[in-house]
């Protein structure tokens, strides 16, 4: 996942070149074919068969037929639409924050940062260094940070800034907190990768032909830095909305916090209602893909900022 | 300054005391300079001479150390670069990628607000003969197409100073010749400032009203080109701009009119009005082109002053003159151009002449010949090259 975020999605298409069916790149493509068949297409049908299955006829639980029953949608975004609305904003909210973080991050270390090169590798080192610890250890790590017990809410308490009974774990803020926390390295690499590249004479060109620092960073700067944005953005994006960590109550969750992730665990694992558990996750990916691909085939416009 | 409206006419530029440091070196020392409004002064120097760095001092891309910057009368010093009525045209062109020629054109329109931006950003793609490639992206264009682009989005805000950072060098000659007039149309149409860098003597010449010669963070000399090319002040301005051949002697004799310098053993006239030192060491010269080949010694005649004899140590035919290097026992390798009247060469390789040139011609240089490093010939590339190979040949000869 690192290695894929420093590269470029929306890499600009090259002029139409004539396609050659040579046999060789058929047969040098078919590890990956098969790879892709076994084990995406093949569970992707299976999912989509089991979300439409009806429980057995005076069966146990846990046990379904193949059938057609599309209903399962219709139940699924009924009892479930606050946890497919809290997902999508959640995920929405945290890539925002994550940017509104990341972008000035990454913009000291691809341009300020350029005359110390030192200075540069040294926070390149410290952007990549949370990784050496797994993600959920750090996750937890915040758990006691934020719990009720801990320093900072104690002060916050002394002062009066949070209420007696207030928590912060099991909140909105703490799950929107933990997912922008674990995705700002996604975002702050490719947004690195393209600020890096960002020649400077165009924004000294811009000065020069009567616009502001802020119409240069509004009309150049981000313009020409939005291959980083729907990388970082997309990154940080697909897998927020999927997340069952960060808001789990295990985590930095609570009850109210719960995120499709959560809902589709619990579905699969514990209820085994597995046609509930499939028709989620067949809703968050195809919702997922809407959104993406709108986005990507606007932002390829320069009419987008 | 005036946002909102186009100047009306160029504003004069001034520059009092500025020092530009950077870490480790100082590009510019103490550098004034005044270039009145309407005119077109081309600022003419070698690479890292801190041509460059003015320009940028002046668009207000770098701060100077000390100093101040006015344009027009008006202080700029501490205005940042979109303050200031002042456009570039980028040595890198840097076209912005994102937008189409059109958009980047009327980019500066568009900031300061300026009524049909569009229509306006076409009438400049048409003077640089571009307009039918307006929607194309930048890097879609060649090199020269890009450059008139970038020159096109810097008129077309008509700047009361514009500044050209080498703006015509990716161009082909014949291209280059049609921008030049085009510059020199446009800048006469409307009286805008123009300042122009460059490393071309002829571009600086052909173009501009006042040449400045920079050096080492310093302007050796400036003038009109005429009279810089004409009466060099110092060896590296007789070198730059053009060719000259420098004699370095005592002063022997002085009249009311002329010095006489001993230059091993003979005795060359310059004219006194045209000698920057009259006493001790000088430094003296005389253009290519005014020099004279003689087969025998030419008569004595007081009007000119006459060198040698020499050895014709090579001949290059360049269609309308022929360049000779003329070697003088005592005092150096001397360069003459000789129009090509008649057919053929009029010395051949090994030939024994005399040189003489009319008195009025000669220059002597303000240099301090002590501290000023002794004439060496000024070798373009072809001259070493074929030094090189003679010396090898006498080598592999002598072995």
């Amino acid at each position: 996942m690192a290695f894929a975020a420093f590269s470029t999605t929306t890499a600009p298409s090259t002029d139409p070149v004539a396609r050659r069916r040579s046999p060789v790149a058929l047969f040098l493509l078919l590890p990956g074919i098969l790879y892709l068949v076994l084990f995406f297409l093949t569970p992707l049908v299976s999912l989509l068969l089991t979300s439409f299955q009806a429980p057995r006829e005076f069966g146990d639980i846990g046990q379904y037929d193949y059938a057609f029953r599309w209903q399962n949608y219709v139940e699924v975004v009924t009892t479930y639409w606050p946890h497919i609305v809290r997902s999508f904003s959640y995920a929405l909210a945290a890539t925002f924050f994550a940017l509104l973080i990341s972008y000035p991050l990454a913009y000291f270390i691809g341009v300020k940062a350029r005359r110390w090169p030192l200075l540069q590798s040294l926070m390149l080192v410290l952007v990549i260094a949370p990784f050496f610890i797994s993600f959920l250890l750090r996750t937890l790590a915040w758990k006691q940070l934020f719990s009720d017990e801990s320093f900072v809410v104690q002060s916050l308490k002394a002062l009066s800034l949070l209420g007696p009974e207030a928590h912060v774990t099991g909140t909105a803020f703490s799950v929107i907190f933990g997912l922008t926390y674990n995705f700002i390295p996604f975002m702050t690499l490719p947004l690195y990768t393209t600020l890096e590249r960002l020649d400077v004479r165009y924004l000294e060109a811009g000065n020069d032909l009567y616009a502001s620092p802020f119409q240069v960073f509004r009309k150049v700067t981000i313009p020409l830095s939005m291959p980083g944005i729907v990388a970082g953005t997309l990154l940080t994006f697909i897998p927020a909305a999927g997340d069952y960590i960060n808001a789990s109550r295990d985590f930095l969750g609570g009850t109210g916090t719960q995120m499709m992730g959560n809902v589709i665990e619990a579905n699969f694992l514990v209820l085994q209602n597995y046609p509930t558990a499939a028709a989620l996750s067949i809703i968050l990916m195809t919702v997922i893909l809407v959104i993406v691909s709108i986005y990507v085939k606007r932002s390829g416009t320069e009419e987008l900022l | 300054m005036t946002v909102g409206a186009f100047a009306d006419r160029g504003a004069d530029l001034e520059l009092v005391g500025i020092e530009k440091r950077f870490p480790g070196f100082t590009a510019i020392e103490n550098l004034n300079l005044t270039i009145p409004a309407g005119s077109f002064f081309a600022l003419l120097g070698p690479s890292g001479c801190g041509k460059t760095t003015t320009l940028r001092l002046v668009a207000g891309l770098e701060e100077p150390t000390s100093g101040r910057i006015l344009i027009g009368g008006a202080d700029v010093t501490n205005q940042k670069s979109f303050q200031r009525p002042v456009n570039t045209v980028f040595q890198s062109y840097a076209l912005f990628p994102h937008m189409t020629v059109l958009e980047n054109v009327a980019f500066g329109l568009r900031r300061r607000k300026i009524g049909d931006p569009v229509a306006k950003a076409h009438e400049a793609l048409l003077l640089v003969e571009l307009d039918h490639l307006a929607h194309r992206k930048p890097q879609q264009l060649s090199g020269g197409q890009q450059q008139r682009v970038a020159l096109a989005r810097a008129i077309v805000n008509r700047p009361a100073l514009l500044l050209l950072d080498e703006p015509l060098g990716a161009l082909d000659l014949k291209l280059r010749r049609q921008m030049q007039l085009e510059l020199k149309t446009i800048q006469e149409e409307v009286g805008l400032t123009f300042l122009h860098v460059t490393h071309d003597q002829e571009e600086a010449m052909t173009m501009a009203d006042t040449v400045a010669v920079m050096n080492k963070g310093r302007i050796e000399q400036m003038g009109e080109p005429q009279q810089l090319y004409e009466l060099p002040k110092t060896a590296f301005v007789a070198n730059f701009l053009g060719q000259s051949n420098l004699f370095t002697g005592p002063v022997v004799s002085t009249t009311s009119t002329a010095i006489a310098v001993e230059v091993s053993g003979q005795k060359i006239v310059v004219p006194l009005g045209r000698a920057h030192r009259v006493s001790g060491e000088v430094t003296i010269g005389v253009r290519p082109e005014k020099l004279t080949l003689h087969a025998q010694a030419p008569i004595h005649d007081a009007g000119r002053n006459v060198v040698g004899p020499g050895r014709v140590i090579d001949v290059s035919f360049s269609g309308v003159s022929t360049q000779y290097l003329v070697a003088v026992p005592g005092v150096g390798t001397l360069v003459v151009f000789a129009q090509n009247m008649a057919f053929g060469p009029a010395a051949h390789v090994g030939a024994q002449v005399w040189l003489s040139w009319n008195v009025d011609h000669g220059f002597g240089l303000d240099d301090d010949p002590a501290d000023a490093p002794r004439f060496e010939a000024d070798l373009d590339t072809k001259t070493i090259a074929r030094q090189r190979r003679s010396s090898l040949i006498t080598e592999l000869e002598g072995a």
